[in-house]
């Protein structure tokens, strides 16, 4: 045994790079939402990229270590705390046997990323550590963390010390920019909706979880009419139950659009306007309640262009760490 | 008939073959996607057959979206014209209606619904235009169900009576969502049954609850050892209504881990079914009832 749940924090659950290949029975792919943030938590402790870490959302959980070991917490700002001093976040550092990690509160972001050397050894399940709460599946015994747990560590040889400078981090905007290909069913609004759903501003709702984040205080969507095709439902945005993509921006009723996240229900009978693109699915990732947001319309090689870009970053910083 | 292809972002290609709900649609989905797998194509992560769409997931750093979008297109007129026949199984689901659970649920919630009062089952009934609860219960348990599409959770089965489309069970969802469904819940929504494989919120209609768990993810229970969920997109499923007695029982070899359900091997033919549904499906219930 190696680390102690002395306090969960609010939902703080084990996460790697998820699990592909079982949507199609209902299993989202999960893993850490911010996947840059799980990868470099994992490099500067000197692990795979894909070993486990620990998510631990808006507010960090008390651990103690029973084995020494080097961590490192990446992703929101959420001060780590060793014995009650305060730790840089992006840089790993030593831990041994009887010490105790704690966290300040929240300075910015939502999520953060604790990689500890050796990485969380929970069972492998259907190729992933990665806890899918809704299915009660994988991770610490399908669920988010409680006090008195206590997680298995791998054999790692981590360095204290290496961290990753901010110019390489990912810079946040505000309002958050999220860039969306329109598609799907956004034929089923008018296009004057079309235009003021990208013209608004909107503010994450409270109902912000790792399935998906829902955004109010734009106006409702006006649909274009038709009669209800057979199967769909009464509502107009009832569409025959379809799958829904990662990303992809759906709106009940018209009024809130919700975009589904690592942890998506995998189909259902509402309409989506369209999918928010891979660069910045890690953006959604860290945005709090309240804060404001924009979606933004790009087209597929705009998609695939800011992907890259991405990549490149992720590069830059891989090539950064391994020096 | 032409499918509508789209892309869901720089990651998904959705393909929609119809707007309205049909077995023949399906089947076009589902002969779209067991080519999609059969063609083994670098880069796709998942395969997703739905009721009358379907969607491809694919890393393009390793396949180009453009030149899957032309791979997809180029399968689209043998998946149209392929002879609608699917080796699969038929597999029985005890199910209690009218059972306790359901009932205090549907109750607790009775302001969400459309008809306060009357219980989701009553109301059913009425708007499907049969006398009685055990009517509409005969008719739902009396004919076998396509799994149209496996999903929104792990392992829930969308289901599609096979009988013709004046036939077919319609109800609305709930105007506002429940917060909880009992876990093995038969529901219903739209034209689609569904069995909820967790605890959780819901839209359906809830009308029974099955005793055989569907969604195993510790893998302990013994027909879902080797695959966690029990169904699978193309499986036929009929309901075989039992008394609170049955279930109980059916629950206590169940918790020894003794229970399976019957599960037998077939062919479908769609163009059987089209020609004479009823006797299709009687042929089908012949395999479980083991005449």
């Amino acid at each position: 045994m190696a680390v102690k749940v002395i306090s969960p924090g609010l939902s703080t659950s084990v996460q790697d790079l998820g699990r592909p290949g079982h949507y199609h029975v209902g299993i989202p792919e999960g893993g850490g939402m911010d996947r840059f943030a799980t990868r470099i938590a994992n490099l500067l402790v000197g692990n795979d990229p894909g070993a486990a870490v620990l998510e631990a959302t808006f507010m960090g959980p008390e651990l103690e270590f029973t084995q020494s070991a080097v961590i490192a917490v990446t992703g929101g700002e959420l001060p780590p705390k060793l014995n009650g001093e305060e730790r840089p976040t992006w840089e790993s550092f030593p831990v041994k046997a009887g010490d105790r990690l704690s966290f300040g509160f929240l300075k910015g972001g939502a999520r953060a990323y604790l990689a500890i050397s050796g990485g969380i050894d929970v069972p492998v399940v259907l190729g992933s550590r990665s806890t899918y709460i809704l299915g009660a599946l994988g991770g610490h015994q399908g669920r988010t963390l409680k006090a008195g747990d206590e997680l298995p560590l791998g054999e790692g040889s981590g360095k204290a010390g290496l961290s990753l400078p901010a110019n390489l981090h990912r810079a946040r905007n505000n309002p958050a920019e999220l860039r969306m290909l329109p598609g799907l069913y956004w034929h089923r609004i008018t296009e004057a909706a079309g235009n003021r759903f990208f013209e608004e501003t909107w503010k994450v709702a409270p109902e912000a979880d790792r399935i998906g984040y829902r955004f109010r205080g734009g106006t409702p969507l006006e649909f274009v009419e038709r009669e209800q095709p057979f199967g769909a439902g009464s509502d107009p945005s009832n569409i025959v139950d379809a799958c829904y993509p990662y990303g992809s921006v759906q709106v009940p009723s018209g009024t809130e659009p919700i975009v589904l996240h690592r942890d998506a229900v995998s189909g259902g009978g509402y309409m989506m306007l369209g999918v928010v693109i891979s660069a910045d699915m890690d953006l959604i990732a860290q945005l709090q309640p309240h804060t404001p947001a924009r979606f933004v319309s790009v087209t597929l090689e705009g998609a695939l262009a800011a992907r890259a870009e991405q990549r490149a970053a992720l590069a830059r910083a891989e090539d950064y760490l391994a020096g | 008939m032409s499918i509508r292809f789209n892309f869901g972002g720089d990651e998904h290609i959705f393909g929609e073959v119809s707007e309205e709900m049909s077995l023949t649609s399906f089947f076009t989905g589902l002969s779209m996607t067991n080519a999609v797998r059969a063609a083994g194509i670098r880069g796709v992560t998942e395969i997703c057959p739905a009721n009358a769409s379907f969607q491809i997931r694919f890393n393009p750093d390793i396949v180009k979206p453009q030149d899957l979008l032309s791979e997809l297109k180029s399968m689209e007129e043998a998946a149209s014209k392929a002879d609608p026949v699917l080796k699969t199984r038929i597999i029985e689901l005890p199910v209690y209606f009218q059972d306790p659970w359901t009932r205090e649920t549907c109750l607790r919630f009775r302001e969400r619904h459309q008809d306060p009062s009357s219980t989701d089952l009553e109301y059913s009934a009425r708007i499907n235009g049969y006398a009685t609860v055990e009517e509409f219960v005969a008719a739902y348990s009396g004919q076998p169900w396509f799994v149209s599409m496996v999903g929104f959770v792990a392992g829930l089965p969308f289901l599609y009576q096979m009988v013709e489309r004046k036939k077919q069970i319609q109800a609305p969802k709930y105007l506002r969502p429940r917060t909880d469904t009992p876990k093995l819940t038969i529901g219903h929504g739209g034209c689609f049954a569904a069995i909820y494989s967790v605890r959780g919120a819901g839209g359906y209609q809830m009308y029974g609850i099955t005793p055989a768990p569907i969604y195993d993810p510790t893998m302990k229970v013994r027909y879902l050892s080797d695959d966690m969920c029990l169904f699978k997109p193309g499986d036929i499923v009929k309901f075989k209504a039992i008394g609170r007695d049955d279930y109980d029982a059916t629950l206590e070899e169940i918790k020894a881990n003794r229970w399976e359900p019957t599960v037998r091997e077939c062919t479908f033919s769609l163009k059987d079914f089209n020609g004479d549904i009823y006797g299709t499906n009687a042929k089908l219930m012949e395999l479980i009832n083991g005449r």
